[in-house]
C-alpha cells in the first residue's frame, strides 16, 4: 500500500484494474485505493506480469502491506525497497537550562512558598531546616521530615490548636506508616538488674545539689550512648537507600507533649557529656520540647532514639523506628521483681530494655550484643 | 539515420540538449513520485509532469547574473537552472547534503550560488521578493532581470497586483512568469479569475504582456527571450503568460476531483517532450538513437540523485537551532 | 550632547546611515514627498533624492517583501510601515520569509533589513489605529525586536538595528516623537538585547519598554513620596530579552510589576513573569504583577481610553496593594 498522501497510514483498495497474468507497465495505474482525501489511482513503478494479488478490494491495510507480486522482466530497473522505517535521529533530551538564580542576598532563606506555609503551620523556624531542593532550597518534604522527627508546639499562633494538633497527627501518622511499612522490624529485649545503678544514684544525688540531682533517666541514656560505641551499626541513618553511619551519637530522647504528640529532640554528643552535663541538656530539652522552643535541627540530628514508659506504668515497649533512624530502644518501669543473686532470691528493682532494630542494617546477634552491652555498663554506674 | 537538414535558428546540439532538460525532470518527477510512495520523501510533493517546456524554455532566456524566484512546483525550474539532481533529491529526503541542508524539503529549493532564491509555499509570496530583488540589481547598476515563476492561482492574491503595480512604477527588471495551469490546485480558472485572459492584466499596471503556447518548448523559449530583451534593454517589468497543463495531480495528495479524466487525456496528447521528439524528428535533427541515449543517460541521472540521497547524512539535532540568526562576527 | 526630539534623533541615524552607506536606502508611504506621516523622514528626500528615499504605493505587504528582495540582493533597505496597525497585511511577508529565509536556506541568506513601525495608543484613534502588537512580533523566531523609549536610544538602536545582519523591527510608540532627551550624536550604536536600569530602588521591580516608560517612572516618583523606592528596568530589547538584567534586580527587590501596553492575555508580560518566575522562584515574596491594557477594542472616548491603557497610578495601586499583601 502505497503512501499516496502526507500523514496516510492506511488505505482501502476500491478496485484493482488488473488481474494476475496480465503484463504492467511502469506508470500504468493498476488500483484504485480509498484515502481519507478520497479516491486515488496507484500506478506501478515496475514493469513486468501480475502473478498474484494479496489484497482484495474492500479491505483496509496498513501503508507497506504488499498488495501484490509481479514478476519484474528481467533488466528492469530494481524496484526500491520497501517502506523503511525513517531513521528518524533520536532527538537528544531537551535539557532544560538549571534556572540561573541570581545569587539570594545573604541572610536570605531559599524556599518554596509552599514550604514557607507548611513550615509555619507545624510551627517550625524554617531558617533552621536543612533544604535539599536545588542549591540548598527548602521544600515541602524538608519541612515534613523535620516534623516527622518530632512535633514542635507552634510557637506561632495557631488558627486552633485542634487544627494544629490534627495536622501534627497527621504528620506523625505518615511517618510512622511509612516507618512500619519500610523498615524490616526485629525486636528484641533484655530485663536488667538496676540495683547497683539505684544504689549508686541515691549516693551520688546526696553529694549533689537538689538543683542538680540526676534521674535514674540519664544512666539508661548514657549507657546506650557508650554501648552504641560498641555495635555502631546502631548509631546511623538509612538514606538514599543506603547506610551512612552517623558521625557522631546523639540520642534522641521521647519526651511527651501535654497537647498529647510525642517529640524526640536530640541529646548530642551523648556518650562524651558528663551525667551532670546530660542532665542539665535533658531537663532544658523537656521544658522547650514543651514550650515549643526546640531548635530543628534538634528534631533532625538523633541517630538513635531512646523511648521510656516507665511513667505510664508499662513494663516492656515494641517501639517503632523513627526513620531514618535504624533502631530505637524503649524502656519500661522499673519494678521490684524476683531475682537469683548468687543462687539466693532476692528483690530487686529491674527493667525491661528493648530494641527495635532495621534488619537492613543489622540482625539479632549484634542487636543482642549491643542490649548485654546496655546491661553491663549499667552494673558499673560509677564508669558512665 | 536520417540525414540531418540544416533548419534556420535550430542546432541540432541545442535541441538535444532542450530535450534532455526535459526528459531529465519528467524522469525525475517520476522517481520522486514512487520514492514518495514508499516515505521516502514526506510532506508535500509538487510533479512538474506535463510542464517541463515551460521552465526549460524559459530558462534559456536566463543568464547566471539574472535571478529566479519560484514556487513550491519548482524542480523543474531548479534542474533547468543546474541545480544539481543529487541535491535536490538529497533535500527532498531531508539529509544535510540536500540545497537547503534538509531544512525545506520539496517547496524550498534554494541555491544562491546560482541565484536561486526559492521555493516558496504561500501562493503569491514570492512577487514581493522577485521585485526588490530586482530593486537591487537596479539600484546597484546590475544588468540583471529578475524571473519571478508563479502560477494562475498566484494572479488572485493581492500581491500579484501590489507586485505588477511597483514594479512597473518604479521600472524594475522583473520577468513575471505566469505557468497557467487553469487552475489553482482544485479551482478551475473560469472558477477563480473574473477575466481569465492573464496577459490582459498587464494592461492595468501598463505593462508589456504576452502569452504562449507553454507545451511548446521553442515557443516558449522564443517568447521568453523576447520578453527578456524587453526587460533588459530597461524597458521596465514584463508579464509572460505560459499555457500549460500539470498532468498529475496538484501534489501527492489530490484524488482529482474537480477535473474529468477526459481533459487530462486531451492534454496528454499535448505532451511536451512527444511533441518536440516528433518535431525534431520531422526535421531530421533526431533519431531513435538520440533518444535511447538521452533516456539512458537521464536514468543513470536519476539513480545517481538517488543514490547521493540515500548516503547523504542526517542533520544533527543539536544543530536545530543554527542559523536562525546569522552568526555574530569573530 | 544635544537636546533633541525622539523623532529628530531617529532622523539623525537615518541621515547618519544614508550619507554613510550607499546600500543603505528608505521606502514607505508617504516618507518622500509628504515629509513622514510622523516627520521622521522630513527633508530626505530633499538631501538624498527620490532613488534613495522612496514613496511606496498602498501594497505594505509588497513593498515589505520588496525589502526582504532587496536586502537579500546586496542592499540595506529601512522600510517604514506607517503604524504596526498596518503592518498585518505585510505579515506574511514577515513571519513566512523574513523570519524564516535563512534558516530554510540551510543558512545560505541573511536578511538585513530594518523596518520601522509606530506603535502604541492614547491618541483617540479608536481600535483600528491603536494597537501594540510588538509582543505578538516577538514571538517570532528569526526576527529582532526593538523599543526605544527615549530619543538618545531611538538613534541608538535604529543604528544598532541597520549594523545587524537579521532582519530587526524597530517600535516606536506614537507618543514618543515630541519627547526630548539628550542625544549624543556621537555615539556609536546602542546594543540590541541590552535592558537599562533606568532607575535605582530595592522595594520592588518595575519592568516595561517604550510608550510605557514614562508612566512607569512617573509611577516610581509617587511611589518615593510614599517611601517606597521602585527599581525602574527599560527592556529596550524584546527580542532577543534581557532576562539576566531583570533577574538581577528581582533578586534584590524581590518583587515584580511588569508595565506593557499590549493587551494582557498572551502579552510580552506573560513572557516576562513566566521567566522570571523560571529563573527567580526563590528570588520573589511576592506573585509577579502585570499591568496591561484592559481586553477590549480600544474606545475613541478620552475616559474610555484612559481607562483601557496602563496609567501611573495603576502601576502605583498594584505595587502598593503588592506590598500591603505580600509585606
Amino acid at each position: 500500500m502505497p503512501i499516496l498522501t502526507a500523514d496516510m497510514s492506511a488505505g482501502t483498495i476500491v478496485e484493482w484494474r488488473k488481474k494476475p497474468g496480465d503484463a504492467v507497465k511502469r506508470g500504468e495505474i493498476v488500483a484504485l485505493v480509498e484515502t481519507d482525501k478520497g479516491l486515488i489511482d496507484v500506478e506501478i513503478f515496475a514493469s513486468g506480469v501480475i502473478e498474484t494479488i494479496l489484497v482484495e478490494p474492500g479491505a483496509t491495510v496498513p501503508t507497506g502491506t504488499v498488495l501484490a507480486v509481479i514478476r519484474e522482466e528481467p533488466g528492469a530497473a530494481p524496484t526500491p525497497a520497501a517502506p523503511a522505517a525513517i531513521p528518524v535521529p533520536v532527538a537528544p533530551p531537551v535539557v532544560l537550562a538549571p534556572p540561573s538564580e541570581a545569587k539570594a542576598a545573604p541572610g536570605r532563606l531559599k524556599i518554596s512558598p509552599l514550604a514557607r506555609k507548611l513550615a509555619a503551620e507545624l510551627g517550625i523556624d524554617p531558617a533552621t531546616v536543612r533544604g535539599t531542593g536545588p542549591g540548598g532550597a527548602i521544600r515541602r518534604e524538608d519541612i515534613e521530615q523535620a516534623a516527622a522527627g518530632a512535633a514542635a508546639a507552634a510557637p506561632a499562633a495557631p488558627r486552633t490548636a485542634l487544627d494544629r494538633q490534627a495536622r501534627l497527627r497527621q504528620t506523625i501518622g505518615a511517618a510512622m506508616a511509612r516507618s512500619k511499612r519500610e523498615i524490616p522490624h526485629y525486636y528484641l529485649a533484655t530485663t536488667i538488674d538496676l540495683h547497683p545503678a539505684m544504689t549508686w544514684l541515691t549516693g551520688e544525688n546526696l553529694e549533689r545539689p537538689v538543683g542538680d540531682r540526676l534521674l535514674y533517666g540519664v544512666l539508661l541514656i548514657k549507657a546506650v550512648a557508650l554501648a552504641l560505641r560498641e555495635v555502631p551499626e546502631l548509631n546511623a541513618v538509612w538514606r538514599g537507600g543506603e547506610v551512612v553511619p552517623g558521625q557522631a551519637i546523639h540520642v534522641g530522647v521521647a519526651v511527651s507533649l501535654r497537647s498529647g504528640g510525642l517529640v524526640a529532640p536530640a541529646l548530642h554528643d551523648a556518650d562524651r557529656q558528663g551525667l551532670g552535663d546530660l542532665m542539665r541538656s535533658f531537663r532544658d530539652l523537656v521544658r522547650r520540647a514543651r514550650a515549643g522552643g526546640l531548635r530543628s535541627s534538634e528534631l533532625s540530628d538523633p541517630t538513635i532514639t531512646v523511648t521510656s514508659l516507665g511513667e505510664q506504668g508499662v513494663e516492656t515497649v515494641f517501639p517503632i523506628i523513627y526513620p531514618p533512624q535504624v533502631a530505637i530502644v524503649g524502656f519500661g518501669k522499673v519494678v521490684e521483681r524476683p531475682w537469683s543473686v548468687g543462687g539466693q532470691i532476692v528483690s530487686r528493682p529491674v527493667i525491661t530494655a528493648t530494641l527495635a532494630a532495621d534488619h537492613r542494617v543489622s540482625d539479632g546477634h549484634r542487636g543482642g550484643r549491643f542490649l548485654a552491652a546496655v546491661d553491663r555498663l549499667l552494673q558499673e554506674p560509677g564508669r558512665l | 539515420m536520417t540525414a540531418e537538414r540544416a533548419v534556420p535558428g535550430l542546432d541540432r546540439d541545442h535541441a538535444l540538449a532542450l530535450l534532455r532538460q526535459m526528459i531529465l525532470i519528467r524522469r525525475f518527477e517520476e522517481k520522486a513520485a514512487e520514492l514518495y510512495t514508499v516515505g521516502k520523501i514526506r510532506g508535500f510533493l509538487h510533479l512538474y509532469i506535463g510542464e517541463e517546456a515551460v521552465a526549460v524554455g524559459a530558462m534559456q532566456a536566463l543568464t547566471s547574473d539574472d535571478s529566479i524566484v519560484a514556487t513550491y512546483r519548482e524542480h523543474g525550474q531548479a534542474l533547468a537552472r543546474g541545480l544539481p539532481a543529487g541535491s535536490l533529491m538529497a533535500e527532498m529526503y531531508g539529509k544535510a547534503n540536500g540545497c537547503s541542508r534538509g531544512r525545506g524539503g520539496s517547496m524550498h529549493f534554494f541555491d544562491v550560488s546560482r541565484r536561486f532564491y526559492g521555493g516558496h509555499a504561500i501562493v503569491g509570496g514570492g512577487l514581493p521578493i522577485a521585485v526588490g530583488l530586482a530593486l537591487a540589481d537596479k539600484l546597484q547598476a546590475r544588468a540583471g532581470v529578475t524571473a519571478c515563476f508563479f502560477g494562475d492561482g498566484a494572479v488572485d492574491e493581492g500581491e500579484f497586483h501590489e507586485s505588477l503595480n511597483l514594479a512597473a512604477l518604479w521600472k524594475l527588471p522583473v520577468l513575471f512568469l505566469c505557468e497557467n495551469n487553469l487552475y489553482a490546485m482544485g479551482t478551475a480558472l473560469t472558477r477563480h479569475q473574473s477575466q481569465i485572459d492573464i496577459r490582459r492584466k498587464a494592461e492595468a499596471y501598463d505593462l508589456p504582456a504576452d502569452a504562449v503556447d507553454g507545451m511548446d518548448v521553442l515557443a516558449v523559449e522564443a517568447s521568453a527571450q523576447a520578453a527578456a530583451d524587453a526587460v533588459r534593454r530597461g524597458g521596465g517589468p514584463f508579464l509572460l503568460e505560459l499555457r500549460t497543463y500539470r498532468f498529475r495531480a496538484h501534489s501527492m495528495a489530490d484524488p482529482e476531483l474537480y477535473r474529468e479524466k477526459r481533459e487530462v487525456e486531451e492534454w496528454k496528447a499535448c505532451d511536451p517532450i512527444a511533441a518536440f521528439v516528433a518535431k525534431l524528428g520531422e526535421r531530421g535533427l533526431l533519431g531513435a538513437p538520440d533518444v535511447v541515449a538521452i533516456e539512458t543517460s537521464v536514468a543513470a541521472e536519476v539513480e545517481d540523485a538517488v543514490r547521493f540521497a540515500e548516503a547523504g547524512p542526517w542533520e544533527p539535532v543539536e544543530d536545530l537551532t543554527k542559523d536562525v540568526y546569522t552568526p555574530a562576527e569573530p | 550632547m544635544t537636546k533633541m526630539t525622539y523623532r529628530d534623533a531617529l532622523r539623525s541615524a537615518l541621515r547618519q546611515a544614508l550619507r554613510s552607506d550607499p546600500r543603505v536606502f528608505v521606502m514607505g508611504e508617504d516618507v518622500g514627498r509628504y515629509g513622514g506621516s510622523f516627520k521622521v523622514t522630513y527633508g530626505l528626500l530633499e538631501e538624498f533624492g527620490p532613488e534613495r528615499v522612496r514613496d511606496t504605493p498602498l501594497s505594505e505587504s509588497t513593498f515589505l517583501g520588496a525589502g526582504i528582495g532587496a536586502a537579500i540582493g546586496g542592499m540595506r533597505p529601512i522600510v517604514e510601515i506607517m503604524t504596526v496597525n498596518f503592518s498585518l497585511l505585510a505579515l506574511d511577508q514577515i513571519v513566512n520569509n523574513a523570519a524564516t529565509l535563512r534558516h530554510m536556506s540551510g543558512g545560505q541568506l541573511s536578511v538585513p533589513l530594518v523596518v520601522r513601525m509606530a506603535t502604541g495608543g492614547g491618541r483617540q484613534l479608536a481600535a483600528q489605529h491603536s494597537h501594540s502588537l510588538e509582543g505578538w512580533f516577538a514571538h517570532i523566531p528569526g526576527i529582532k525586536i526593538v523599543t526605544p523609549a527615549v530619543p538618545a536610544d531611538a538613534r541608538g538602536l535604529l543604528l544598532a538595528a541597520l549594523g545587524d545582519p537579521d532582519p530587526v523591527f524597530v517600535f516606536e510608540h506614537a507618543t514618543l516623537y515630541p519627547m526630548e532627551g539628550e542625544v549624543d550624536e556621537e555615539a556609536g550604536p546602542a546594543r540590541i538585547g541590552e535592558a537599562l536600569v533606568r532607575r535605582s530602588g530595592d522595594a520592588v521591580t518595575l519592568i516595561t519598554y517604550g510608550g510605557s516608560l514614562g508612566k512607569t517612572l512617573q509611577a516610581a516618583d509617587q511611589l518615593a513620596v510614599d517611601g517606597i523606592e521602585a527599581e525602574v528596568i527599560d527592556l529596550r530589547s524584546l527580542r532577543p530579552l534581557d532576562i539576566a538584567t531583570v533577574l538581577a534586580s528581582v533578586a534584590k527587590t524581590h518583587r515584580a510589576v511588569i508595565v506593557d501596553e499590549g493587551w494582557r492575555m498572551v502579552s510580552l508580560a506573560a513572557e516576562v513573569s513566566a521567566q522570571i518566575m523560571e529563573g527567580g522562584f526563590y528570588s520573589l515574596d511576592a506573585p509577579v504583577a502585570r499591568v496591561c491594557s484592559t481586553e477590549v477594542p480600544m474606545p475613541y472616548a478620552k475616559h474610555m481610553e484612559d481607562a483601557a491603557l496602563p496609567q501611573a497610578a495603576t502601576i502605583r495601586e498594584t505595587v502598593t496593594e503588592m506590598l500591603r499583601a505580600h509585606g
